[in-house]
């Protein structure tokens, strides 16, 4: 089903992105603003993948970049959409749609700026079910759809069209030196693609997804009933249906430092039922696996989310705080993104680590939320 | 002998002080005019300990009066945002995010121009001072008094707002204040510049109040330097108020944390202040308060000012008892609780009136809470500090043991000793703690910048930044032989090349009173 989406829907929209950030992503509070500003009493038509014509043509807009430099140098606003534009006119083509590439964190926001300045519709779909921190690791790329060639954009107007061919990797790459030279973000259009390709090949349904995350831990706090359960109820009927409460306990320890250009680090937990048994994850910009006692509990692609333990506040890898006492969910992914072709390109082994990928479902005895 | 006044929402206290012993302390109804509570205070102080004008070699002064007319949306001047870092921001220009009510109060307008940096410190776009000149005109003819102007990555070069104040002056003449966001805020361009705008909005008000206490001071003999609280419990002077009054804002928490400290003789502690309805819980650390890592609405616009970081709990001498769960609050009787409570003949079950069944104090007439179970009362009380000691726990930035100290007339709900904790300091003198707070006589300086650090620079890069922090206290005023550095944290920034990390160090030293 199509729907509209309206200001009023962005702070539910916000919550719930950046809970599928999985700590990181960046803030969507300025993209909120960004989308607010366009936007204004109108609506942007959010279309349902099934409703796609298969020949209809999908240009997908997104923000790269340090998340620290878009708290201070704010866009001029028109990058997203020149970027767009650009990559229309290189490809000879003009877009039907436009479509996240992340539905974690500030990505689920651009394409809604470009929505509302375009009146394009944008698709309720997007490639990487959660944040990742790189431009390559999209299911879009997994089944066959390359990102190349992307279109990036500067507030000064600057384009810059990137062609790697088949290799998404050198993309990223090459864009990121790039995104480095315009000051630290780079608006970008990318993984062109048909309608058909849409459906084969992205995670349906993301946006409308961490929307109503938002709005049912918005309504539950509001009517003082677990914002847990209906963080569980609200997912059940999706392709994330199994959520585990990995842990309930303390931050006692936060380390971070940055290599090669990310933010890594590991958190440990004491959990309230167990002190003396040690919680870990370990993130990359974005949690990438939580251990209880040694022992695995989940790992990426699947979600690993921190949480206020009585809100359901989601909290950054950044905004991880001694002392904080917080609930760490585990939620599924789509079967999409757990084939041996997703877990090659975002899987434990993509991250450097030796793990195995085991579902959040399968991996220990968890308390089913 | 120095003289430290609070002047909170509902109290002025007052203390006179010979280095850290209390000689008098005072508590008055906060009065509306400005220098009525300071003349009464002071007049009140006399006749406790007599001492001559001469005496007194400094007046510390903590005060609410700006963040209530931002609150209230009064006194506020006619205001002007100007911004430098176009092409960029465009998107989101100044006052993007703030309440009608008070654009609407300050008459603000708002103002983009070229300039700004990037992130490494390369010029976003070069100034134009025609550009600005044209703004100027502008402003001008709307009869701006006030200008505040921000510079995206300002905390990492700040030249060109310092240039582009210069182009303003030029043209709006000397009587226009010129309030810049790199002296004012930190990193994240919106909340600094938020902060610097109602620091414009504020400027003028500021200039009447330095000049009503100041003369309220001076009419009652005493010559000494006058000196404002800030928000992180350092001292500022006269002149420095009237450029930075935003400064103030969160100088009541601050006093009252630090003035428990100091009369509990401790300097790294948790203070638990209980009031009537919520137990606010703070750290002090090496004497000052941890502030908040995050922004933080003021009047519902988003700022990023250096706060105290404060936890509140729903438990008060007047939260409402449930007597079947034994749970307390967060509902509260609040100032009802004299007519309310069981203990003055009301039918509310309160923590107070469990406090006074346990025998931890005398309040009203305990013959009212006899009736009451033993045990009923005992599960109160162990939820209560089983509750406290949690947020004390949540509150500390390591597991290493830190001293509780309880203030506030609630704190007779809390136990003499807290599990995890040990035992709990309660401090004489607390009536007038927040003006004990305020009369701590110590000066800062604060640097929050992102450093590219070059591999194997990191050491000598961050001792030179430590020394920028300690200079920037004794231009503050600070004797320098005794300023250290009381606070330091460094994080990496992701996604970025050259190592480029946020650091922000904070210096602290005494005042030099000249003695």
């Amino acid at each position: 089903m199509s729907w509209q989406l309206t200001a009023a829907d962005l702070p539910d929209l916000a919550r719930g992105a950046t809970l599928l950030g999985t700590g990181g992503g960046g803030d969507p509070y300025i993209g909120s603003m960004l989308v607010r500003r366009v936007l204004g009493d109108g609506s942007i038509t959010v279309l349902d993948p099934e409703d796609l014509d298969d020949d209809a043509f999908v240009i997908p807009t997104a923000q790269m970049g340090a998340p620290t430099v878009m708290v201070e140098k704010i866009p001029a606003g028109t990058e997203p959409t020149l970027a767009l534009r650009t990559l229309e006119s290189h490809l000879g083509r003009a877009a039907d749609a436009t479509m996240p590439i992340e539905c974690g964190g500030i990505n689920s926001m651009i394409p809604l700026v470009v929505a509302a300045e375009t009146g394009l519709p944008v698709v309720d779909a997007d490639g990487m079910g959660r944040a990742f921190p790189e431009l390559s690791m999209e299911t879009f790329a997994v089944y066959g759809v390359h990102g190349s060639p992307l279109a990036l954009a500067g507030e000064r107007g600057e384009r810059v069209i990137i062609d790697t061919g088949d290799d998404d990797r050198q993309m990223e790459w090459l864009a990121r030196a790039v995104t480095i030279r315009l000051g630290g973000v780079g608006h970008i259009a990318e993984y062109a693609m048909s309608g058909a390709e849409v459906k084969r090949t992205a995670v349906p349904r993301t946006l409308s997804m961490a929307l109503a995350l938002g709005r049912a831990i918005r309504l539950a706090r509001e009517a003082h009933t677990s914002p847990f359960d209906a963080i569980a109820e609200t997912l059940a009927p999706t392709l994330y249906s199994h959520v585990r409460e990995l842990v309930v306990g303390k931050v006692t320890d936060v380390e971070r430092r940055t290599t090669e250009g990310f933010a890594k680090g590991r958190a440990a937990i004491a959990p309230l039922d167990a002190p003396e048994e040690t919680f870990e994850i370990l993130f990359q910009n974005e949690n990438l696996i939580a251990r209880r006692g040694g022992e695995l509990v989940a790992i990426v692609p699947d979600l690993i989310c921190v949480v206020d333990h009585e809100s359901a506040e989601p909290i950054t890898t950044e905004g991880l705080r001694y002392g904080q006492r917080v609930r760490v969910l585990g939620i599924s992914t789509p079967a999409m993104m757990r084939t041996a072709g997703a877990l090659a390109a975002f899987g434990p082994a993509a991250f450097g680590l030796d793990e195995e990928f085991v579902p959040v479902e399968a991996s220990r005895a968890m308390p089913h939320l | 002998m120095h003289i430290g006044i609070d002047v909170g929402g509902t109290n002025t206290d007052a203390v006179l002080m010979d280095g850290t012993k209390t000689l008098a302390g005072v508590k008055h109804s906060t009065t509306p005019d400005v220098t009525g509570g300071i003349v009464r205070a002071i007049e009140d102080l006399r006749a406790r300990h007599t001492f001559e004008g001469s005496d007194i070699s400094a007046v510390m002064i903590g005060t609410t009066h700006f963040i209530n007319a931002l609150v209230q949306a009064k006194r506020l001047a006619p205001t002007a945002a100007l911004r430098l870092g176009l092409p960029a921001t465009k998107a989101l220009p100044p006052l993007v995010d703030w309440p009608e009510v008070l654009t609407h109060a300050i008459e603000g307008r708002s103002y983009l121009a070229h300039g700004g940096y990037e992130f490494d410190g390369r010029p976003i776009s070069p100034l134009d001072p025609e550009e600005l000149r044209k703004h100027a005109a502008d402003m001008k003819a709307h009869g701006i008094r006030s200008v505040a102007i921000s510079s995206v990555f300002s905390p990492v070069n700040h030249d060109l707002e310092v240039e582009a104040a210069r182009i303003l002056a030029e043209e709006l003449g000397p009587d226009v204040a010129i309030s810049l966001s790199h002296e004012i805020g930190r990193i994240g361009l919106l909340e600094r510049e938020n902060a610097t705008i109602i620091n414009a909005a504020l400027r003028e008000l500021a200039s009447e109040i330095v000049d009503g206490l100041t003369a309220a001071v001076r009419a009652q003999g005493i010559d000494a330097q006058i000196f404002l609280s800030q928000n992180d419990g350092t001292l500022m002077d006269e002149d420095y108020v009237r450029l930075y009054p935003v400064a103030t804002f969160a100088s009541g928490p601050t006093n009252s944390m630090r003035g428990a400290a100091v009369t509990s003789g401790l300097s790294t502690c948790a203070v638990v202040d209980v009031g009537g309805t919520t137990a606010d819980i703070g750290l002090l650390i090496n004497g000052f308060p941890r502030e908040t890592a995050n922004e933080v609405k003021v009047a519902g616009i988003r700022t990023n000012f250096r706060m105290p970081d404060v936890l509140s709990i729903g438990i008060g001498g007047g939260s409402i008892v449930d007597p079947d769960t034994a749970e307390v609050g967060p509902e509260s009787v609040g100032y009802r609780l004299t007519t309310e409570a069981l203990v003055f003949g009301g039918s509310t079950l309160t923590a107070t009136d469990i406090a006074v069944a346990a025998g931890r104090a005398s309040i009203g007439d305990p013959a009212k809470v006899a009736h009451l179970d033993p045990s009923l009362v005992r599960r109160v009380l162990d939820r209560i500090a089983e509750r406290v000691a949690e947020a004390v726990d949540r509150m500390r930035t390591s597991p290493e043991p830190i001293p509780v100290v309880a203030v506030g007339g609630g704190s007779i709900l809390l136990p003499d000793e807290l599990s995890l904790f040990g035992a709990v300091h309660r401090p004489e003198n607390y009536a007038v703690a927040n003006a004990i707070g305020a009369s701590i006589a110590q000066v800062g300086g604060e640097i929050d910048k992102v450093y590219a650090i070059e591999p194997g620079r990191r050491e000598a890069m961050l001792a030179d930044v430590r020394a920028e922090a300690a200079d920037k206290a004794v231009a503050a005023g600070a004797k320098p032989s005794t300023v250290e550095i009381v606070d330091f944290d460094e994080v990496p920034i992701p996604y970025l090349p050259g190592n480029a990390t946020r650091v922000r160090v904070k210096a602290v030293g005494d005042l030099d009173m000249g003695v």
